[in-house]
């Protein structure tokens, strides 16, 4: 077991990658009373086509599996598995990402019992045919739900508009059509070759002894067969630099329109490094020009263009990348068109040292603030881990940033090929 | 054995200081909460109050300005929001900031963000009398994009109408971003006659939270916290309306969507500070709480009929509101099944067993709440509301000890007084 030290931020972590090939986290929070655990594999909707494990050959599968799947390994033969947590006084929640699927329990008793239900329900998948067809109908509302919500619709097609080809672009839960295709067999398939322990990490955050943590996990895993390590032969499909569309905008019932403006970022040949400089300062430079002390933002709400639903996100990971501003306007061309020129003006832009030392302030502030959620650290630890960013470095790494870093950024940042607009308009009266 | 925090209370100069050191976290909290009686004239300026306050200072007078000195701290973060509870509109507002002692840097932080925070909410920009023009009407825009998009929001529209219905006649009943009528009418020069009444007359605590010295914290906050005019006011605590029921209504509308929304309001008759209120905690965790509640167990898992159905309850008003998404040709189904657990509940058709596990639960519930800073002082605000004191401990203590007989009492007690139900206007499911 290796004992990681900040002495900054006052943390340690301990860590060990056991003989299945698990990656184990352990965050010691001994002033909370809470213990948080999140089991997580690199599997994700993104991952549409792939080598199953012992074959040959390229299968595509139903999309909207992986969420799918999610939800059927809470149900076992003969019970559910939220009861067993439940008796355990811990809650459970699980949830997939574009990239991610986790599965995680917080508790502030039992916490050794619920560790082991939390790896044992994961490890030990029951898929019949009638749970199946049960689920579709669960599932079906769950989309249902989502297709009521236009800031969801405006998310989606944002990204849809963004990439031609990327399955990024296909819901995360899948479409009402899709998921009645998906088979117990097909569960299986996802199951086993992207749940094996050397696909996964497990982080524990809260009040224990990592010494007997540690060792009730491997024995835990040491009890259970794994087949060998396999690596994963996952496909995807070319994408282009372009947007795939560069302007949509669809009718929904809302009584105010919604603007988004999409970037597709770069992010091919990235190191993790390099993904997390660059998700700092595009996340730095937006929130200087975009957020509410920006001269961009203050611009457009005083012309009425944008009011407190106005927001800005980056989302950058090895297979893709994007940054997504928008938000109720009710001028939505006029929205777009003086965001996209904001954009544009920025490679001409200077930022000044004293501004850039107010950005580096703000980013600090935000991640201590972040850092007061476990939930976070798990969360987020697990995802940079993946893409090789250690996110207790996180705090020196932003200290370290330069001006000129920043400079060098907004030059070759935004690209007019890559910018995509998505409206959600009320009816129009025809 | 846990730790639960210790509260300093102290009588102050027009307010109640309440310190919570606490080494958890990396950063400071400070909550300032207002409270008033429910007045329908009142609701929109409350509304449109702390939007207008949050904007600029005498000293700060634009709004890029005022979030320009909040980031030189760091990103300290301000916000605010109105809420009900009960028969009393809470304002609050809220500040975090960076915990000095994780920074390069010697910024008195706290000495500073305090400055600010009693800036806006004792130096408000103003002239002769009003808040700025300019501010002002934007503010007022924002509200009322803010009351007509409600409606794009289903299950917060649904729930609104639910409590339309439910609460026809009582303050509940006013909307929490007030009225459109009233706001066209309202003037700079109104809302700063309203705010000086606010100002002096509301009841006000001030929460910190962090890892502060006593002293210290008590020191600054006496610096900047002063109402020489207040009258330190208790309001009398006004018992909320207990009336039987005498027939539940069912009303029906349709709007355009996808999934339809079914909610049930029932009155518990039962507010925080009754012997019975723990009761009612574990009545609603064994029915509608949690994953492993009746309603997600029937409406979800065997009857795939919803992907949410849960209850929770209103802890200041004595109600209980059931919501559940639902296609829209499965409403007679779907309300006979939540009656028929209803009906369970009374009949004491669960076992003594899930009983003992719904009160660590809920007990975990609490602990994991008391983990975060700001659910910390929303539970220690609940008392204050209640005007009921109860250490974290002896809450603890209490919900152990309710009996299945209790929470039988307790269903049979709550008396149904809504159905509600938001269907599609096309008469079915597409």
């Amino acid at each position: 077991m290796k004992e990681l030290v900040y002495d900054q931020l006052k943390e340690t972590i301990y860590t060990e990658t056991l003989d299945n090939g698990l990656k184990v986290f352990l965050l010691t929070k001994p002033d909370m009373v809470k213990t948080f655990g999140i089991f997580a594999t690199d599997y994700g909707s993104i991952d549409q086509k792939f080598t199953p494990i012992g074959k040959d050959e390229t299968v595509a599968v139903p999309e909207g599996i992986a969420h799918f799947l999610e939800h059927k390994l809470f149900e076992k033969e003969d019970r559910d598995v939220f009861q067993d947590f439940t008796k355990q006084g811990a809650s459970a929640n699980a949830f997939t990402s574009f990239t991610k699927t986790a599965y995680l329990f917080s508790a502030t008793s039992n916490i050794e019992k619920n560790v082991e239900t939390l790896l044992n329900f994961v490890q030990n998948p029951y898929f019949s045919d009638q749970s199946v067809e049960k689920e579709k109908g669960i599932i079906a509302q769950e989309i249902k739900m989502y297709d009521d919500q236009p800031d969801w619709r405006a998310f989606f097609g944002t990204i849809q508009s963004l990439f031609h080809e990327h399955p990024v672009r296909v819901d995360i839960a899948g479409t009402v059509d899709s998921i009645d295709e998906i088979t117990k067999e097909d569960l299986y398939t996802c199951y086993e070759t992207f749940y094996h322990p050397s696909n996964m990490t497990l982080f524990i955050a809260g009040n224990f002894d990592p010494e007997e943590m540690m060792k009730q996990v491997k024995d835990n895993q040491n009890a259970k067969e794994f087949a060998d390590a396999p690596s994963i032969h996952r496909s995807y499909p070319e994408e282009p630099e372009n947007v795939a569309k560069a302007f949509e905008k669809i009718e929904m019932p809302v009584t105010t329109s919604k603007c988004m403006i999409g970037l597709k970022e770069k992010v091919s040949g990235l190191s993790g490094r390099e993904i997390l400089r660059a998700e700092l300062l595009s996340s730095m430079i937006l929130s200087h020009y975009f957020s509410k002390s920006g001269e961009f933002y203050e611009e457009l709400y005083e012309n009425d263009l944008i009011d407190d639903s106005f927001h800005y996100e980056t989302d950058l990971d090895r297979q893709f990348g994007f940054t997504i501003l928008g938000g109720d306007s009710r001028n939505p061309d006029e929205l777009a068109k003086r965001v996209k020129e904001m954009l544009h003006q920025l490679k001409e832009r200077q930022i000044s040292q004293e501004d850039f030392e107010r950005m580096k302030k703000k980013k600090i502030g935000q991640f201590l603030r972040a850092m007061n959620s476990m939930e976070f650290i798990a969360n987020q630890f697990s995802h940079y881990h993946l893409l090789g960013i250690d996110l207790f470095e996180v705090l020196p790494e932003i200290e370290a940033l330069t001006i000129e870093n920043a400079n060098d950024f907004l030059k070759n940042w935004i690209n007019e090929d890559r910018i995509a607009v998505f409206q959600v308009v009320p009816p129009q009266a025809s | 054995m846990m730790k639960i925090t210790k509260e300093k209370m102290l009588e102050k100069q027009g307010y109640r200081l309440h310190i919570l050191p606490s080494k958890k976290y990396k950063t400071i909290n400070i909550v300032a909460k207002f409270k008033s009686e429910l007045k329908k004239e009142w609701m929109t300026k409350r509304a449109l109050l702390p939007m207008v306050l949050q904007k600029a200072t005498q000293d700060h007078p634009s709004p890029r300005q005022l979030q320009s000195a909040l980031e030189n701290l760091y990103g300290t973060i301000l916000s605010s929001d109105g809420t009900k509870k009960g028969e009393n509109h809470v304002i609050s507002f809220r500040m975090e900031v960076a915990n000095e002692a994780y920074l390069n840097d010697r910024t008195p932080l706290l000495e500073e963000a305090l400055r600010l925070f009693h800036d806006v909410l004792f130096n408000p920009k103003s002239e002769n009398n009003a808040f700025d023009e300019k501010i002002f009407n934007r503010e007022k825009q924002t509200l009322e994009q803010k009351i007509t998009s409600i409606k794009d929001d289903k299950m917060s529209y649904a729930n609104m109408r639910l409590i339309d219905h439910m609460c026809k006649d009582e303050p509940y009943s006013y909307h929490v971003h007030g009225y459109p009528e009233e706001l066209e009418k309202l003037t700079a020069a109104d809302l700063y006659e309203y705010y000086q009444s606010f100002i002096n007359h509301d009841l006000l605590d001030v929460y910190i939270t962090g890892d502060v010295e006593e002293d210290e914290a008590e020191r600054l906050i006496d610096k900047y916290f002063t109402r020489e005019n207040a009258s330190n006011q208790v309001l009398d605590e006004k018992k909320t309306n207990t009336q039987p029921i005498d027939d539940s209504k069912e009303i029906i509308e349709e709007d355009e969507l996808n999934q339809g929304k079914l909610h049930l309001g029932f009155r518990t008759h039962t507010t925080f500070g009754d012997e019975d209120y723990y009761a009612l905690q574990i009545f609603n965790g064994l029915f509608g709480g949690f994953p492993s509640s009746k309603l997600f167990m029937n409406v979800r898992e065997k009857h795939s009929l919803a992907y949410y159905a849960a209850s929770r309850f209103e802890s200041h008003k004595g109600l209980l509101l059931v919501f559940s998404g639902i296609a829209p040709d499965v409403y007679d189904q779907a309300k006979s099944i939540i009656l028929e657990q209803v009906e369970a509940m009374r009949n004491g058709e669960f076992t003594e067993e899930e009983v003992e596990q719904t009160k660590e639960l809920v007990v975990n519930q609490l602990l994991e709440t008391m983990d975060s800073a700001q659910g910390l002082i929303e539970i220690l605000y609940h008392q204050v509301l209640s005007g009921h004191m109860v250490e974290a401990e002896e809450l603890i203590e209490n919900i152990r000890q309710v009996t299945m007989q209790e929470v039988v009492d307790m269903a049979n007690k709550i008396e149904l007084d809504t159905i509600y139900f938001l269907t599609s206007n096309e008469g079915g499911e597409k």
